[in-house]
């Protein structure tokens, strides 16, 4: 168990720059999530951390050891990858042993460690198979075995769980949750998936285009989300975005009607009104708030909720309905969501006004 | 085309022309292979008055010839260099050229891609026009007339680094990169970790590499001049200068050197078949 410190990280290949001086501090036995697209450098920043990727600049501290001259053999983390690669001449056994590779440990004591870890990760039958007989889960599985039985200092995942069924994916999420919960080890998990980073993460750092943009819990970010990107990134369905126009203390919809805007987010011509769409009900407009309606294009049906969209003034905004009112194609439809429950953003930043 | 293979189906279920014609043709091709073999396996059988009488069953077939020849001891003794030298530079060349071709694929460096293309142009050499700079250089440096010799031509080659190049290339970064985090080193990922994953490369390369080096002719021919240090090949073409030419002797030679190939074939077919397809050779 570690800290993990990253201070102006920059990658750079030859001309092109990567990732452009990135800070994070990751606390001891801290679980933080690197989401963001693809190509914004998520992967190399792991990779720099790991020791496989070189630095351009600045420094990682592990433990409060500046490690960014050492090899990755000798900077005590484990790494599980998306493809498993876990070794397919060598049995179930024989990989998660090779976790200890360099350890010191005697023979039956090396052997103890693996059960241990194929006990806590239910692959105790499956020891003497090869990996070509196990299924993506269970491979998985090994993998993340194989990291267990060093005790590292961090787990370094780069989208695990991305070469799994969408069943399995939920069902491993929890699994390494729970691990992390039992062994509290200090863990960077890499994935594009927003629904992954927030059920998982202690903290989430949203990147884009090699920069950190926002680092907070998974609330956080969903109630305060600094700018456009992150909005839209996290929340599914994405958040709406309307434009709008100030005028004396209100903002006036482009797709008709307005809206109160606070004094404090009153500081630009141009705005962009946010509404998620499980805020944004069918409702009458009693309390104040953003009020739109238009024709139901599209209903989704998911049992809990029934997600509405709808087409106003040529653009499709997507509200939420109860389960068990759904909305026939073709009506209209009014959807209501309440002033304290919006999000306001400068048209031109594309940051936040005002801090909620 | 579909049709049309239906419709003669009614008639001869399952055949079609073009089957009839493929089949054909590798009969024959069989027949044209395997006719010299048979004469060989043939002519052994025979004593020396029979070796004319060009039927394929010998009218009284002997096994003198392989008594004779099999407690020559000159005969053992080339069966043993051949063994030697084809052992040795097959084992070179699994060794060198993997370690080579694995450095051209995996790993980054300055001059990497001249390197490669060196390597890579050797091949459009032909033999022929390298054997006098090898015989010079085998000359200066006292390797005439011995086992090095023979071998040092032939310890590494281009084409199996070229081929392990390529193979090496397909095994996924990640199985590296887990070995170095887990803590083996850069020689041991390679023999360990990325080795195991390229066995069928491995042995068609060893495959090939044996089976050249035993039926080498030309190359030994050259360097040796003791008869203690002939290769099989260079041995039995021996016989042949000697008083009158022993056909029926030659004949019994080549065929107890036909047995290894023979017998590799036979079990390791499934990797021939396998190797000529991964390396896109013909034959
Ligand atoms: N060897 C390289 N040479 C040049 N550019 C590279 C190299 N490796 C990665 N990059 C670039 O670095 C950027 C970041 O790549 P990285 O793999 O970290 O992205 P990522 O966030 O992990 O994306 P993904 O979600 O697709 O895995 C990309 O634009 C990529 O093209
Ligand atoms: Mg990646």
């Amino acid at each position: 168990m570690a800290t993990v410190e990253i201070d102006r990280l920059v990658k750079r290949y030859g001309q092109t720059t990567v990732v452009h001086g990135i800070d994070l501090s990751i606390q001891d036995g801290e679980f933080v999530v690197l989401v963001g697209p693809s190509g914004c450098g998520k992967s190399t920043t792991l990779r720099m951390i790991a020791g496989l990727e070189e630095i351009s600049g600045g420094e990682i501290r592990i433990d409060g050891r500046v490690v960014n001259d050492l090899q990755p053999r000798d900077r005590n983390i484990a790494m599980v990858f998306q493809n498993y690669a876990i070794y397919p001449h060598m049995s179930v056994a024989d990989n998660i042993a090779f976790g200890l590779y360099r350890s010191k440990l005697s023979k039956s004591e090396k052997r103890q460690r693996v059960e241990q870890a194929a006990e806590t990760l239910g692959l105790s039958q499956l020891l003497d198979r090869r990996p070509s007989a196990l299924s993506g889960g269970q491979r998985q599985r090994v993998a993340i075995g194989r990291a267990m039985v060093r005790d590292p200092a961090a787990f370094l995942f780069d989208e695990p769980l991305s070469n799994l069924d969408a069943q399995l994916r939920t069902q491993m999420r929890i699994e390494i949750k729970r691990l992390h919960h039992r062994l509290g080890t200090t863990s960077v998990f890499v994935t594009h998936d927003q629904v992954e980073a927030m059920t998982m993460a202690d903290r989430i750092v949203v990147m884009r285009d090699g920069r950190i943009l926002q680092v907070g819990t998974p609330l956080e970010l969903y109630e305060n989300p600094v700018d456009i990107f992150t909005a839209r990134f996290i929340g599914s369905p994405t958040m709406n975005l309307l434009p709008a126009s100030l005028k004396n203390g209100g903002a006036d919809l482009t797709l008709g009607g307005s809206v109160q805007v606070p004094p404090a987010a009153a500081t630009s011509a141009d705005i962009l009104v946010g509404a998620r769409p499980q805020d944004l009900v069918p409702s009458s407009p009693g309390v104040p708030g953003l009020t739109v309606s238009g024709t139901v294009a599209v209903v989704e049906t998911l049992g809990s909720e029934t997600l509405v969209h709808i087409e106003s003034a040529g653009q499709t905004i997507i509200g939420s309905a109860p389960g068990r009112q759904i909305p026939q194609i073709g009506e209209h439809l009014t959807l209501h969501a309440p002033a304290e429950r919006l999000y306001y953003f400068d048209k031109a930043t594309e940051k936040a006004l005002a801090a909620r | 085309m579909k049709a049309a293979a239906s419709s003669q189906g009614l008639a001869m279920p399952h055949i079609r022309p073009g089957r009839i014609l493929a089949w054909t043709l590798l009969f024959i091709g069989g027949v044209v292979m395997v006719t010299p073999l048979l004469f060989m396996l043939s002519t052994s059988l025979k004593d020396a008055s029979q070796v004319y009488d060009l039927r394929v069953i010998p009218e009284a077939p002997t096994l003198d010839n392989y008594i004779e020849i099999l407690g020559d001891g000159r005969f053992t003794r080339w069966l043993i260099n051949s063994t030697i030298v084809a052992v040795i530079v097959t084992l070179s060349n699994v060794f060198f050229d993997s370690l080579v071709g694995y450095t051209l694929a995996k790993f980054r460096f300055r001059g990497r891609y001249v390197v490669f293309i060196a390597i890579l142009s050797t091949l459009m050499i032909p033999t022929e026009m390298l054997v006098l700079p090898w015989y010079l250089m085998a000359s200066q440096f006292g390797w005439l007339d011995s086992y090095w010799g023979i071998m040092f031509p032939g310890m590494m080659t281009a084409f199996g680094t070229f081929l392990m190049k390529q193979f090496f290339e397909g095994v996924p970064d990640d199985f590296l990169e887990a070995a170095r985090i887990d803590g083996l080193n850069e020689f041991t990922i390679w023999w360990k970790i990325a080795m195991p994953l390229v066995t069928p490369a491995l042995s068609a390369l060893a495959i090939f590499t044996f089976l050249g080096n035993w039926t080498a002719f030309f190359w030994p021919l050259i360097v040796t001049t003791s008869a203690e240090l002939y290769t099989l090949p260079v041995g039995l073409s021996s016989f042949a200068v000697e008083q009158s030419i022993q056909w029926e002797k030659i004949m019994t030679g080549a065929s107890i050197a036909t047995l290894p190939t023979l017998i590799i074939f036979l079990f390791l077919q499934r990797y021939i078949v396998r190797g000529v397809m991964l390396a896109g050779l013909k034959g």
